[in-house]
């Protein structure tokens, strides 16, 4: 049946809005990213005077964007492979096994997450202070202290993420294996992990994406030398000036590799999500 | 983070007793360990970033801990509940502050989480037929979510500056709708800056989770609605919105979660301190404690919101399943 007109109309209007919405800021970090900078100090501009490509030339040298690009890279790429290896085990021990205390462990896992990350901040911070003057290990202001603040929010959710979808494998398939005598961890690895490798791939897309934006730990937790992105770019505003048309440009391209993995992947992510949260 | 919190669920549900245990094998011992073995790794770390953090966060609360004890907080003097103390009294300055970021703080959770609920419900409810440019809208309507929180703030720090943003030039300059620029980073008007960020950056995780939701209702009800004469508004009614009530109840807890703990938002937004319209309660915490190393009052205030945390979602889950059961 087709819906009626003025429900087409209505739809029209309210898409075009919302799309107007999503799509303003969008706008602005582009078309900004092109102008000189009297264009971005001045009043505000629809388009540019003129064209040009040299904000994206001058973000490397105005902070050392290279440098911090690298760290983010690190620390949310190991924060991202230590949850997803860590979970893949658990969560096939939640999803294939009965034990005792499997809901203790269930609870405690979901629970966690929904705790806000300041309240996990304060103590880490004196615990890394402590270790530090104790040992001369130094976790605070180190890429290694950062990667396991990032495992506070990218390990739970990374389990949470793995039991739907390996409850979304038949169990059929890695019972077969057993009895074609697969030990536990090879039905694990042969038939488990290959038939979940999507959901596996959304999960790791995802943890990343999360330690990639991360603020909070990262404007406390780092140094001069290990800075992230999510703190390095408040370097463009200096005293004197706002490099806009530069911060503009640098957060085109720090955002452009995930949101370009995220479109990518987002339909296995619904998948999860629709697997998880409906049934 | 928090976006979780769906599969969570069911697994919950999943993990209660009942599945099948494979036949008795020689191995018996060792596939009984196993489960353990395989956690291991997992408890071992979840003791290390939050069990271990959170003993020590609720042991410093009870702590004079400023800044000359930091280097080595074991011997911080014992505060007692003077940190509590000093939270919970709301005459004097720093209790005062803290409940008034509470409010602000739930004001603004309940209206960016009522706003993110409509547009994304509604968005899914539009893009639930085909029609040409339904991919292309969906891909874009989840941009925002994708973007990295401090990328798309600092844009929108850019269009809220006073003589050079957007806002003010569309508003002022060529609506005339104002009539001088505004400042939209302090001031009364921070509130709005945050909330419109904050629901522009949120809501098209309630669009992904409806429009997951809406795949699972089957299509003969409303084959047999239209049959039945009903409308485009009925079957949303009756069909859409009573369909989606379970997805609905996990996606508004978690939207609550999220908005209510959010700080990167807020904190590139206005900074170290967020203007008093806009004092969310994260940042607040942050503020008292790495601005002001008053670490013993931050960890008091962390504990009080975590307590406060527990029983809304506590009491949220109980009235939600209760619905659940006496409903049809």
């Amino acid at each position: 049946m087709a819906p009626p007109r003025s429900f087409l109309w209505s739809r029209r209007i309210f898409l075009t809005l919302l799309a107007g919405f999503v799509l303003i800021p969008v706008y602005v970090m582009i078309s900004s990213s092109l102008k000189p900078l009297a264009d971005v100090t001045g009043t505000f501009r629809w388009l540019p005077s003129e064209v040009t490509i040299r904000p994206y030339i001058d973000i490397w040298s105005t902070v050392p964007l290279a440098r911090y690009f690298v760290n983010s890279l690190i620390v949310a790429g190991a924060a991202t492979v230590c949850s997803v290896v860590i979970a893949v085990f658990s969560a096939y021990a939640v999803s294939r096994h009965t034990f005792r205390g499997k809901r203790v462990f269930t609870v405690t896992v979901l629970s966690t997450q929904m705790f806000p990350g300041i309240l996990f901040l304060l103590p880490l911070f004196l615990i890394y202070v402590n270790i530090g003057n104790a040992t001369g290990i130094a976790l605070f202001g180190s890429r290694g202290g950062l990667i396991l603040t990032y495992l506070t929010f990218s390990l739970p959710f990374s389990i949470w993420m793995l039991i739907g979808y390996f409850d979304s494998v038949p169990r059929d398939l890695d019972e077969a294996a057993l009895v074609d005598g697969c030990g536990p961890l090879g039905a694990l690895f042969r038939v488990v992990v290959p038939a979940a490798i999507p959901g596996i791939v959304a999960v790791a897309v995802y943890a990343f994406m999360t330690a990639w934006g991360e603020v909070l730990f990262a404007s406390v937790m780092t140094n001069d030398t290990t800075r992230t992105l999510a703190v390095g770019l408040q370097g463009y505003s200096t005293l004197n000036d706002v490099y806009w048309n530069q911060i503009m440009a640098a957060s085109l391209v720090v955002s452009v590799p995930v949101v370009a993995g995220f479109l990518l992947l987002q339909r296995y992510l619904v998948a999860g999500l629709t697997a998880g949260a409906v049934k | 983070m928090t976006a979780t919190a769906p599969t969570a669920e069911a697994a919950a549900r999943k993990s209660s007793p009942g599945a099948a245990r494979g036949p008795r094998r020689p191995g018996r011992i060792r596939r009984v360990g196993l489960p353990y073995l395989l956690l291991l790794p997992a408890v071992l770390l979840e003791l290390l970033v939050h069990l271990v953090p959170m003993v020590i966060g609720i042991v410093m609360s009870f702590k004079e801990l400023t800044q000359f004890y930091i280097r080595d907080w074991g011997t911080a003097p014992w505060a007692g509940l003077d940190n509590y103390k000093v939270s919970v009294d709301f005459d004097a300055p720093v209790g005062a502050a803290l409940l008034h970021s509470f409010f602000v703080t739930v004001a603004f959770t309940v209206l960016s989480v009522g706003l993110c609920w409509l547009l994304g419900t509604a968005a899914a409810i539009c893009l639930q037929d085909t029609f040409r440019g339904r991919g292309l809208l969906r891909a874009l309507f989840l941009v925002p979510y994708a973007l990295p929180v401090y990328a798309a703030v600092i844009t929108w720090v850019f269009m809220f500056q006073h003589d050079n943003g957007l806002v003010n030039h569309v508003l002022h300059d060529q609506l005339g709708l104002t009539d001088k620029p505004s400042f939209w980073l302090i001031g009364d008007n921070s509130f709005f800056a945050l909330l419109t960020v904050s629901v522009w950056k949120g809501w098209p995780f309630a669009f992904l989770i409806v429009m997951a939701g809406l795949q699972n209702i089957p299509r003969e009800l409303y084959e047999a609605a239209a049959l039945d004469g009903a409308g485009m508004i009925q079957q949303v009614r009756r069909i859409t919105l009573p369909s989606l009530r379970p997805v609905n109840q996990v996606l508004v807890l978690v939207l609550f979660l999220w908005t209510f703990n959010d700080f990167n938002t807020p904190f590139v937004l206005f900074g170290k301190a967020a203007p008093e319209a806009a004092d969310l309660i994260s940042v607040h915490i942050y503020q008292a404690s790495f601005v002001t190393w008053n670490f013993g009052t931050g960890s008091a205030m962390s504990v009080l919101l975590l307590l406060f945390l527990l029983a809304v979602t506590g009491v949220y889950l109980v009235l939600t399943s209760r619905g659940r059961r006496t409903a049809p």
